[in-house]
């Protein structure tokens, strides 16, 4: 799959697209070049569309037809049985776990992005001692693997009694150096320093500027590093399954490998049920990364323009 | 991979923004404007420095269960290095640190490889419509969160549910994804699978950054897009790859939820010392064995900042020179 492109273009040909280059008007070479590149990106596609392809086809089927029928095409169409199955196993305890993770995700990004902006304002406009001690912290932690981190902290949630409640999963969630460089940098980059001066003549507080001027004007800011630390906490297994016992606090990820190791012990065959979970438990993700993509796009290549 | 651990800045353009700002306001704003920061580092304490530092604590100590009569009684005592005695002398740890590492070094560079690849195909691709179109379909996989990706390609793998063992069938190999032979490819590949799109949209936007001049000259000079791509894309984008590679090596020394999975689906070859974190969890709550999790969760640490700098140090000085 590698780009090796099969013949280079004349340099006339080259000269002439370069200047005047209507799409129409391609000479062979180029159109040899674009049906490689085709290629490499129609396979690279085709890698990485098809597992989810076979999730959503086989969520569709029962369990007959799952160890039966080819993975890559639909059997019996099965999808509402094994929805109702899925929504009613355990008395609903799927829904519980998809509430569970949307507060997790949710309430930890939503508040985790206020102390954030907040902090990277901070940072960013104010100059006091220990400003650049704290940047620098911020920076190095970033080095930190959250993983490493949480088992020292479920060493110390158990010790003040925490452990098993929702708190030990949002209490980490709150506090991201991620969150706190991004938005410090959005701050840099939007708001200017004479409007600050501006509000100050006219006699604003600090905190009063912050709210009714700075935080409108970072509201694009704020909702990329929302979006990141959503998909983030989404994401995140190690924690809940470290510091949550009680399946009613579960994360849907914590649930679904539950049941995925289940299948292995009892006599109840959960794999259905897994991987219509695992569908459903995606849908969330995607809307919200589909309906802010072009926020959450930037936040990621922040750090490799410039 | 967590986001949070996912996107950081080489602390190269550290050294950049702790300039402070110029001008000096009156002490009362600053003194308003630092209170702003206040609830992250408070926080931060709590959730980062104190753990660490209980962790610390934690692994000077050691449980003794002295209840020699059926009393099983068991108290906690100062320990010393005990544990990092104990923790030095762990094969198994130490095991599963190399295997992780080796696993790194042959996985990380396919694993870029293919996400460059893709970066590049990308960005020669002409039309606006199809690159979006493509963009879009190479990032799907960052929309399926990591543990699900991870059962789904279990069950890919698997024999009864997945079509690949069957495929395998179909071209005369007889492949068990779950042998100790194949077991690092199968995780490998899954690996790729959930990073690919991610790593190639900063490639691709780094690719998108590299000054159009620059590809002209090299056009106006006879080189053709191969030549392009190696001599001048790819060395303009070396932040990027140095980015990426970083996250890499930081995701894959926390690994753990992929061979969690495929321990469920094959427990005798994913032992429970399998990667570092497998071994420092079961520790503490299989063994329950905190204080020696603590010892091994410090070591860790230290080694991964051992790694974190040296890799940084290595890509700066081949950067300048």
């Amino acid at each position: 799959m590698t780009a090796v492109l099969p013949e280079k273009p004349t340099r006339e040909t080259r000269d002439r697209e370069a200047t005047t280059a209507p799409a129409t008007k391609r000479r062979k070479p180029r159109n040899r070049e674009q049906f490689v590149v085709m290629i490499g990106l129609i396979l690279f596609a085709l890698y990485s569309v098809a597992p989810v392809w076979w999730l959503i086809v086989n969520s569709t089927k029962n369990r007959r037809d799952l160890y039966n029928t080819n993975g890559l095409w639909f059997g019996e169409f099965n999808l509402w049985n094994n929805l109702s199955s899925l929504f009613t196993y355990n008395n609903g305890v799927f829904l519980r776990w998809m509430g569970n993770t949307i507060l997790y995700a949710g309430g930890g990004a939503l508040v985790c992005t206020i102390i954030s902006v907040a902090a990277g304002y901070s940072l960013s406009k104010f100059n006091y001692r220990g400003r650049g001690v704290g940047l620098a912290v911020v920076i190095g932690s970033f080095l930190v693997p959250s993983t490493l981190i949480t088992v020292p902290l479920f060493l110390l949630f158990s010790q003040i009694g925490l452990v098993d409640t929702i708190w030990s999963v949002l209490i980490p969630l709150f506090i991201s150096p991620f969150g706190v460089y991004l938005a410090k940098t959005y701050v840099d980059g939007t708001i200017p320093d004479e409007l600050l001066e501006a509000a100050r003549l006219d006699g604003s507080g600090e905190f009063r500027t912050f709210i009714q001027i700075v935080m409108p004007m970072m509201r694009t800011g704020a909702a990329t590093v929302f979006i990141l630390l959503f998909v983030s906490n989404w994401n995140n297994f190690f924690l809940p399954l470290t510091m949550l016992r009680g399946s009613d606090k579960w994360t849907v990820g914590v649930g679904l490998y539950s049941w995925f190791v289940d299948k292995n012990q009892s006599y109840v065959d959960l794999t259905a049920l897994t991987i219509t979970g695992a569908l459903i438990s995606v849908i969330p993700l995607a809307i919200v990364l589909i309906s802010m993509q072009r926020y959450w796009r930037t936040g990621v290549t922040l750090g490799a323009l410039k | 991979m967590s986001v949070n651990s996912a996107i950081h800045q080489p602390a190269t353009r550290s050294g950049a923004s702790t300039v402070p700002p110029r001008r000096s306001w009156r002490p009362t704003h600053n003194r308003a404007g630092a209170m702003l920061a206040v609830p992250f580092f408070v926080g931060f304490v709590f959730v980062f420095v104190l753990p660490i530092a209980y962790a610390v604590f934690q692994s000077v100590y050691t449980v003794r269960s002295d209840g020699g009569l059926g009393l099983s009684e068991s108290t906690t005592v100062f320990a010393g290095f005990d544990n990092y005695a104990r923790a030095f002398g762990d094969e198994a740890f130490w095991a599963s640190m190399v295997r992780v590492a080796l696993f790194a070094v042959i996985q990380i560079p396919i694993s870029l490889g293919l996400s460059l690849t893709a970066a590049l195909l990308l960005d020669a691709v002409t039309g606006e419509r199809r690159g979006g179109l493509f963009r879009a379909l190479l990032l799907v996989p960052y929309m399926v969160p990591a543990i699900v990706a991870t059962l789904v390609w279990v069950y890919l793998y698997s024999p009864r549910t997945g079509p690949l063992t069957a495929a395998g069938n179909l071209v005369g190999a007889d492949v068990n994804f779950f042998s100790p032979d194949i077991l690092w490819g199968s995780i490998g590949n899954l690996i790729v699978w959930m990073v690919l799109g991610f790593n190639m949209l900063i490639m691709y936007s780094a690719l998108r950054g590299v000054d159009r001049s620059i590809l002209e000259a090299a056009r106006v000079d006879g080189a053709g897009a191969f030549r392009t791509a190696w001599s001048v894309k790819i060395p303009n984008i070396r932040g990027s790859l140095v980015l990426t590679g970083l996250i890499s090596i930081i995701g894959m020394l926390q690994i753990f939820n992929e061979p969690l999975v495929f321990r469920g689906a094959s427990p005798q070859t994913v032992t429970k010392d399998f990667t570092p974190i497998m071994s420092i969890y079961f520790q503490a709550f299989t063994s329950n064995n905190y204080n020696y999790a603590a010892a091994l969760s410090v070591l860790l640490a230290v080694v991964i900042g051992l790694f974190s700098f040296a890799f940084y140090k290595l890509t700066t000085r081949k950067a300048n020179s």
